[in-house]
């Protein structure tokens, strides 16, 4: 039952997340969970295995900029229109955080190997690019069915924590996730999911067949809390756009390390502060 | 009177002009030229022709998640794409993580994107650099995103065809494997690229001019596409539509 899993708020569900552990995001435009990743500072989380599935912007940023992660693996973090991310590139070209780059497709493939729970899976492209030279976890093999074609293979990721911001759950601990299908296959891949949501919806979202076809059941989940405009300053589907005001807002003062304490003041450590 | 024609709106029409025949055009994040380029084609060639702006909500077809372009690409489904790289050079190679030595670089950009598979699998990938400088356009880049060119025996149904920067258009030629000038845009001479551009590359005798759309290509651009720009676009639009 929902009860046992529903976190009494952001905070609760934040403290769920142990140092160390290997965390996946999706996209700016698939609703970054914010809320969350703010909780996440304000608990004082450290080296974070940060997955962007498979790009990332503000959620990386602010959690590098902050001090929270040991490693981001992903194939771009970019703040999109608003340009690049400026903690991240700080962070890569001081040393401060490991790098692991990727390219989108790489990044998806590994995570449906995850959810498949194979331990590798081919992918076309890849070779001969320096994405893959630097990735010793990459092989290259021989296609078992069609000798001298070689294919690059991956091995599977399996995040520890999804971490996802929705528009819905129900009592039963089932997460409506609309359009978004990258949501799912973050659930599916990693060990557990705690999500954010922005309404409860009374009712069991599997009974209705237009809802049902973009629920996922509650197996996935671990915790769920209440986190209305949970994503902001990202867009969440068709429930809200970006705020791109407040990530240009962002970019600004954070790329100093004095500005990115101010944001963190200013907008991190008040709970409520996109209110 | 119209008023003269842009270099943002002369690109448009000469990239469209790229695109005849191709069924399936997509374009990628931070894309509003080639945007404009692939809107511009469908509206030439009728209803035929598909087109998936990555960037908009309502200009594409996807429903399967963010994968869902890139396994439409491996399936032989995109005839053409768009990239572009903070480096590019000679031999079509694209870098689009930084320079310097990796990982600690002096320069450090927001990543690969899907550039590392999409340009193997997509038969026409056009190459758009709108600074045209010895900084951009180099010898040999820094981090290989994404190779111009394999082994021949790796299956490798894609690759560049072109790349159009803010002064020239150059084609990509697959058997020699660099760029031949193809044309210069207004105020550009064989001189201005040369000193611009870090890289050798073929040209003929006579170098033509980039051409201007004529007068009712260019309302269009004016009107249909720059209203379907709005939305992925706001900012692009407004500077060079008003």
């Amino acid at each position: 039952m929902l009860e046992s899993i529903l976190q009494p708020g952001v905070d609760k569900l934040a403290a769920m997340i142990p140092h160390g552990a290997k965390v996946a995001v999706t996209k700016n435009q698939s609703g970054g969970p914010a809320a969350l990743v703010r909780a996440l500072i304000r608990r004082e989380i450290r080296d974070l295995h940060v997955i962007g599935v498979p790009t990332t912007g503000y959620v990386a940023d602010i959690l590098i900029g902050a001090g929270c992660v040991a490693t981001i693996e992903t194939s771009a973090v970019t703040l999109d229109e608003v340009g690049l991310a400026p903690r991240f590139i700080e962070a890569v070209k001081s040393g401060a955080i490991r790098i692991v780059d990727s390219t989108c497709p790489a990044i998806y493939s590994a995570l449906r190997a995850g959810e498949k729970g194979i331990p590798f899976i081919p992918i076309r492209g890849l070779i001969g690019s320096d994405v893959a030279a630097h990735r010793a976890d990459y092989k290259i093999i021989d296609n078992p069915y069609a000798p001298g074609d070689r294919i690059i293979v991956l091995p599977a990721i399996v995040p520890d924590i999804a971490l996802l911001h929705a528009p819905m759950a129900d009592r039963h601990g089932n997460i409506y996730t609309g359009q978004d299908r990258d949501a799912p296959l973050i659930a599916h891949a990693s060990r557990q999911t705690l999500v954010t949501v922005e309404k409860i919806y009374e009712g069991n979202l599997l009974d209705v067949p237009q809802l049902a076809a973009a629920t996922m059941s509650s197996i996935y989940i671990g915790g769920v809390a209440l986190a209305e405009r949970g994503a902001w300053p990202l867009g969440l589907g068709e429930d809200y756009s970006e705020d791109q005001a407040h990530l240009i807002r962002y970019r600004n003062m954070a790329v100093s390390e004095a500005g990115f304490a101010d944001y963190i003041r200013s907008y991190v450590v008040p709970v409520a502060a996109h209110v | 009177m119209i008023a003269e024609c842009r270099l943002e709106e002369r690109l448009i029409y000469t990239i469209c002009g790229l695109l005849e025949g191709i069924e399936h055009i997509a374009t990628g994040m931070a894309s509003p030229i080639p945007a404009g380029a692939a809107l511009l084609r469908r509206e030439l060639s009728g209803a035929s022709v598909r087109v998936s702006v990555l960037a908009s909500r309502r200009l594409h077809a996807f429903t399967d998640g963010g994968s869902e372009i890139f396994d439409l690409a491996a399936q032989g489904r995109i005839g053409a794409f768009f990239l572009s790289g903070g480096q590019i050079d000679g031999q079509a190679n694209v870098n689009l993580v930084g320079v310097g030595e990796y990982p600690r670089m002096d320069v450090r950009w927001s990543g690969s994107f899907g550039s590392s598979f999409l340009y193997y699998l997509i038969p026409k990938v056009i190459l758009f650099r709108l600074e045209h400088t010895v900084r951009t356009l180099v010898e040999r880049v820094d981090f290989v995103s994404a190779p111009g060119s394999s082994d021949p025996d790796l299956y490798r149904p894609g690759g560049p065809y072109a790349l159009i920067t803010n002064r020239c258009l150059f084609m990509y030629d697959q058997t020699k494997r660099c760029f031949t000038l193809a044309s210069l845009h207004p105020g550009e001479s064989i001189e201005s690229v040369t000193e611009n551009t870090g890289f050798e590359f073929d040209r003929p005798d006579i170098v033509s001019t980039t051409t201007a759309p004529p007068a009712d290509v260019l309302r269009l651009i004016r009107t249909k596409v720059a209203a379907l720009l709005q939305d992925p676009y706001p900012k692009f639009a407004a500077e060079v539509f008003g």
